[in-house]
């Protein structure tokens, strides 16, 4: 955590991504979860990193551990982790691996990189701080790809069942599924009772409204469409 | 639900999970469809603190990992296979990977559901377990000792996996977590047996000069105790996997000449079913078939 926070903006994700990377190969158009994440940090989310113990704050989960380079270039230009350290990134003493850990880097909420499990997670967070009244929200981020781990459709299946408001889901689809997901996404979440929207994952006031929407009876579901991975 | 007889162990474990979701406002409990009246009406009190998440271990797991991160001290409870075996990965990473603590409670031990077949056997669930960082591992023999172990437990933040078994020993021990008992001392042998095969090794070894240690902690292992008793043989006797904690002792010993038998659950698929008196028979975990190996050990040179 920076004692004074940065004062970056989107337009500096670019070059922090390349910090981590040391080169230019990887622009920010190139990764599907930047703009989600951005919205989230700089819009949603009611957090501090001068408060990342913060009871109430609300949480931000990546399932989808992998390619943290997006999140880690929001993370620090939000100040919740030195922009020195990206140069570190997945060298042996880094804090910064190819898959967050939260042990690591106070800040990041779970640790991730084997596919399926945030969700579960969040939804045992969010029943958490429904049990202590806690006005926090859950967030958690998932790709479309996957959605394909059952783990999942557990979670799913329950949320909606137990509605809890609290929990949203964002599935970055940048169609990397192999077999698909016929009749959508949003139609597998619907049927559980979750409330759905569907936006274009580049448009930030689009992905603000739809990250801002919270229903009392029901968790709520984002899809959020990229350009299909190369 | 599913539809079991419930022994007292398990029948004190839900009336003591009950007791403290009602009072200590961090204890959660997790469940999969299964569980019995006390907690029932605890969910009935408390349905933000008792969860059924329907038969999804995944998630069950998950969910307790998520808990914990949000404060809450969950215990978590299903039977062994589906507590330790389907969610593994859960185990390591939802709970471990994280730094989260959670308490698993199982039920069905080795084969208390022995007539259920090798779906619903878990003798490999403390080796599985064990094999994971940072785990603590309570195998009470007695009713009195799962609700101690349990209540002392819930007080820390600890991952801790508690084996509930039907068989369970006649008189309770006063138990502390980590700590193995001195049951008797002697001179030929060290015998240590964990949680409710206490009562057939002290039968099968009554009038043997042997040492007897008791643990209803399989880990972290006592290995304190273990070298405090100074014998060259070993029998260690437990109701799961044979050898799940030979590696312990070897480390315990590493600098003493010593002699091991391990006496257990085999590895094999059995397909049997039955009851887990007719098992621990068959696999010599009764007083009889613990004396017959250990006596021929204790003569070897």
């Amino acid at each position: 955590m920076t004692a004074t926070l940065p004062a970056l903006g989107y337009a500096d994700l670019g070059w922090l991504m390349d910090l981590q990377l040391g080169d230019d190969k990887h622009a920010a158009s190139a990764t599907s979860t930047l703009d989600v994440i951005w919205v989230l940090y700089d819009r949603i989310l009611r957090i501090d990193p001068r408060r990342i113990d913060d009871p109430d704050r609300d949480r931000f989960l990546l399932s989808k551990g992998h390619g943290p380079m997006a999140y880690y270039a929001v993370l620090a230009a939000k100040g919740f982790i030195d922009i020195a350290a990206l140069r570190t990134f997945g060298l042996y003493e880094s804090p910064l691996g190819h898959h967050p850990d939260r042990n690591l880097v106070p800040g990041i909420e779970i640790s991730s990189g084997s596919l399926g499990h945030g969700l579960g997670i969040a939804v045992g967070m969010a029943l958490g701080l429904r049990a202590r009244h806690s006005p926090a929200r859950v967030f958690c981020l998932v790709g479309d790809a996957e959605l394909e781990e059952g783990s999942n459709h557990e979670a799913i299946a329950f949320a909606g069942r137990a509605g809890l408001d609290r929990l949203a889901c964002v599935v970055v689809d940048n169609r990397s599924s192999s077999l698909g997901w016929p009749g959508g996404i949003a139609s597998r979440f619907a049927i559980e009772s979750w409330s759905t929207a569907t936006v274009d994952g580049r448009d930030h006031d689009g992905l603000e409204a739809a990250l801002a929407t919270r229903h009392e009876d029901r968790p709520h579901a984002v899809i959020a469409v990229v350009e299909p991975k190369a | 639900m599913t539809s079991v007889t419930n022994g007292p162990m398990r029948e004190r474990f839900y009336a003591t999970a009950a007791d403290l979701v009602d009072t200590d406002p961090r204890v959660a409990v997790v469940i999969a469809e299964i569980g019995g009246a006390a907690l029932f009406a605890a969910k009935r009190r408390h349905p933000d603190r008792v969860i059924n998440v329907g038969i999804r271990e995944q998630l069950m797991l998950g969910v307790a990992g998520g808990l914990a991160l949000a404060g809450l001290r969950p215990i978590v409870h299903s039977y062994a296979p589906f507590v330790v075996e389907r969610p593994f990965e859960m185990l390591k990473l939802d709970i471990g990977h994280q730094d989260a603590g959670a308490i698993l409670a199982s039920v069905g031990a080795s084969y208390d559901s022995a007539a259920s077949g090798r779906t619903h056997e878990a003798p490999e669930d403390v080796a599985l377990v064990a094999s994971l960082p940072g785990w603590s591992v309570y195998v009470p023999g007695h009713p009195d000792e799962a609700e101690q172990l349990l209540r002392a437990s819930a007080t820390t933040d600890e991952r801790a996996y508690l084996r509930l078994a039907e068989q369970a020993n006649a008189v309770p021990r006063s138990v502390e977590r980590g700590h193995m008992i001195i049951e008797r001392r002697g001179r030929v042998a060290t015998v240590i047996t964990v949680g409710p095969l206490l009562d057939p090794v002290l039968e099968a070894t009554a009038d043997l000069d042997v040492t007897v240690l008791y643990a209803t902690t399989a880990r972290p292992f006592d290995r304190d105790a273990l070298r405090a008793a100074r014998s060259p043989r070993v029998v260690l006797v437990e109701p799961y996997l044979a050898g799940t904690s030979s590696s312990e002792i070897a480390e315990a010993l590493v600098d003493t000449p010593h002699r091991l038998l391990a006496l257990g659950v085999p590895n094999v698929e059995h397909r049997r079913y039955g009851t887990w008196r007719d098992h621990n028979a068959v696999h010599g975990l009764d007083a009889a078939g613990i004396r017959a190996r250990i006596l021929p050990f204790l003569d070897a040179a």
